[in-house]
């Protein structure tokens, strides 16, 4: 096959999600989840100001957008392309218009159906208490998973673009600076996004022109690797004890300005280098470490073609300020979109943005050296060609972009993994106060990280386990999905058969990696890989079981029947 | 921010009180729907969590005004025995949240 014009993909890939938001997900709305504008969604019936508040979907997709959008649609993307760019592009491209946005939806749909509980809590409703604590255990995996990947990924990409320590480190101090001038000073919003925004690029300028690099042999017997991945889990400790709106809140808001930035210029830049895909289609001279494609790659590219974390969001916090239950369709599918467009961009980035085959396959020369930092490199070379900004800024744009995402996702992460630790301690019967669950919480997520030798190399054994657990979590939510629809005698086949391909590709992989992590020697990853296996089966036992009760049980009455006047939305 | 050419002017000129009531016009107001959506952008995510903390501080603050009531010396219970009246109102969610079924003072029951 002629290597096509990374155009020409970015074109395909663009009107196949299109074609599934327009098509696909319109014959979701109105035959799988039957969306009803009358319903009355949770953001009115229980409305308080505060958790529940109906919001403008363009606002609210803003937000679900940028709190499922992080790092991982880029690192899986630039790791898969191994295997070629076609399997990477068909993936992304099908499981975003029939995985993820439909998993997106349906959890956001589901939810709002059942008052905007959580996916944990539905869990517990459709498939029983079992259920829900196989959730919990999962949830537990997986953020534990999403540290530890996350310190690697962002000590990487610190080492190999210094230029991206200083503007890394400054946004903190920016942050911290916009939180002040909106609380304290009163500074109109848009005045502090363009001075926030523009001290941003400045620190980029400046440390693109000060590199700062750790001495390469390390110190106190540390490789740089483990000092940043040290300096990251103390950083992410303390900021998850600051108050919010102090680091966090100004943070997210300036990433999330941030991604919009970015997705317009590696798009922009692709448009206007149109550069040619280098790789090659399937790639029949794999590094010898690489493993088999199936099941790895269906793991290894989560987030970008069907991600569980997803429908914690949407269950979490979309689904209690959906303004109308329509609005669900935009909202959940087109969220996934976005997060595919940014997946999109990864494989183009790391596919088109080297020189030629044989360069190609000099940088992405084993399975481990794969990841972000190579679609920093490609990325910098098209917008290089694209927009014609010098090559060593343009990767410490994407660099810094790059560790932004990431980072916002380890503090929200170690946030999230303190209550998580709070509430096991509940459950029982301790009282775990913040300082000791942050504690634990940096302490396993170290302990995860170093278990892959002190410098860290082994990160990418642990990126494809991260990419098990959060399909795992998909094929749990999924399943509840497919028991509400049978249960309300629906269509289920849209939802059941992706259900059973993400949950075959997970124990598939998951035993693959079994063998590999035995061999390896490796056995905290193999005891995780172990839980991984025993609650994926169980997943898949429970899902079986609760089926065949929704199969033979009552059906559930629709809309025109069920819905009294006080569940209908009226207009005023 | 009141926006350009003769309708703005128009705007400056009228007295102050009678200016914030009219909606701004043209790019104008254009710039305060952008900074409302903007703030909306900004603020959302975080509100449950302010709540709660607003919350967690309204407690504390109640129960140093009870304390007396429930048993705690409190020096400064002239200036807090001002306060009950206004405390009153919201003694009922308190006590709910604290996982009292009834109000923990005799003289005071709200249910």
């Amino acid at each position: 096959m002629d290597a096509p014009n990374s155009l020409v993909l970015a074109v395909i890939g663009v009107a196949m999600m299109l074609a599934g938001y327009f098509l696909y997900s319109k014959f979701l709305a109105k035959r799988v989840y039957k969306l009803n504008a009358e319903f009355k969604t949770p953001s009115h019936q229980f409305e308080d100001g505060v958790d529940y508040v109906p919001t403008n979907r363009y606002i609210l997709w803003g937000h679900h957008f940028t709190s499922v959008a992080g790092a991982a649609p880029i690192v899986g993307p630039a790791v898969a392309v191994i295997w070629g760019w076609l399997p990477a592009f068909l993936w992304v491209t099908l499981g975003t218009v029939f995985m993820a946005g439909m998993h997106d939806f349906g959890t956001l749909w589901a939810s709002v159906r059942n008052k905007g509980k959580s996916m944990g809590a539905l869990s517990g409703t459709y498939i029983g208490n079992r259920g829900r604590n196989l959730f919990l255990v999962v949830i537990f995996l997986l953020i534990l998973m999403v540290l530890a990947a996350f310190a690697v990924v962002i000590s990487n990409l610190l080492v190999a673009q210094p230029g991206a320590v200083i503007p890394t480190w400054g946004a903190l101090v920016v942050a911290v600076l916009v939180g002040q001038a909106i609380y304290r000073f009163k500074w109109n919003l848009i005045v502090v996004t363009a001075v926030g925004v523009i001290a941003l690029y400045g620190l980029i300028l400046l440390g693109n022109a000060y590199p700062i690099s750790l001495p390469e042999e390390g110190a106190f017997g540390l490789t740089p690797n483990a000092i940043w991945i040290i300096l990251l889990f103390i950083y992410s400790g303390i900021a998850s004890m600051l108050p919010v709106w102090v680091l966090l809140q100004p943070r997210d808001f300036i990433n999330g300005v941030q991604l919009f930035v970015g997705l317009g210029i590696i798009y922009g830049a692709v448009l206007l280098a149109t550069p040619t895909v280098v790789a090659p289609a399937v790639n029949d001279a794999v590094p010898a470490d690489t493993p088999s494609i199936v099941p790895l790659l269906f793991v290894t590219i989560a987030c970008g073609a069907i991600s569980g974390f997803h429908g914690i969001v949407s269950s979490g916090t979309s689904s209690k300020q959906l303004n109308k239950e329509t609005d669900a369709r935009f909202v959940g599918y087109f969220g996934a979109v976005g997060e595919g467009l940014l997946a999109l961009g990864a494989i183009i980035a790391t596919t088109a943005g080297f020189q030629s085959l044989t360069q190609w396959r000099e940088v992405y020369d084993s399975f481990s050296s794969g990841g972000v930092p190579l679609f920093v490199e490609g990325g910098a070379n098209i917008l290089n060609a694209g927009l014609g900004l010098p090559q060593g800024l343009a990767a410490t744009i994407l660099a810094t972009m790059a560790i932004l995402f990431a980072a916002t996702t380890l503090d929200t992460a170690t946030r999230l993994k303190r209550f998580v630790i709070q509430e096991i301690g509940q459950i029982a019967g301790v009282k775990i106060p913040t300082l000791a669950a942050t504690l634990i919480a940096v302490v396993l997520a170290f302990a995860l990280t170093f278990s892959q030798g002190a410098d860290a190399s082994g990160g990418m054994r642990l990126w494809p386990l991260f990419g098990t657990t959060n399909q795992l979590l998909a094929g749990l939510s999924l399943t509840i999905l497919t028991v509400m629809l049978i249960r309300k005698g629906r269509p289920f086949l849209p939802v059941l058969l992706p259900a059973v391909f993400v949950l075959f590709m997970t124990i598939y992989a998951a035993l693959v990696q079994l063998v590999d992590l035995f061999q390896a020697g490796d056995w905290l990853l193999f005891t995780i890989d172990i839980v991984i296996v025993v609650a994926a089966t169980w997943v898949l036992l429970e899902a079986v079981i609760s089926m065949l009760a929704a199969w033979k049980g009552p059906k559930d009455p629709e809309d025109d029947v069920a819905l009294t006047e006080d569940q209908k939305l009226t207009t005023t | 921010m009141h926006g350009f050419g003769r309708e703005g002017r128009r705007r400056r000129n009228r007295p102050k009180a009678e200016r914030d009531l009219v909606p701004p016009a043209g790019p104008a107001r254009w710039f305060q729907r952008a900074e409302r959506g903007l703030r909306e952008f900004y603020v959302a995510p975080y509100r449950r969590v302010f709540a709660r903390a607003k919350r967690d501080e309204e407690d504390l603050f109640m129960m140093l005004v009870l304390s007396e009531a429930l048993g705690v010396p409190n020096p400064a219970s002239g200036a807090t025995l001002e306060l009950l009246p206004e405390m009153l109102d919201r003694m009922h969610d308190w006590h709910i949240r604290q996982g009292l079924d009834r109000s923990p003072m005799d003289g005071m029951q709200c249910c």
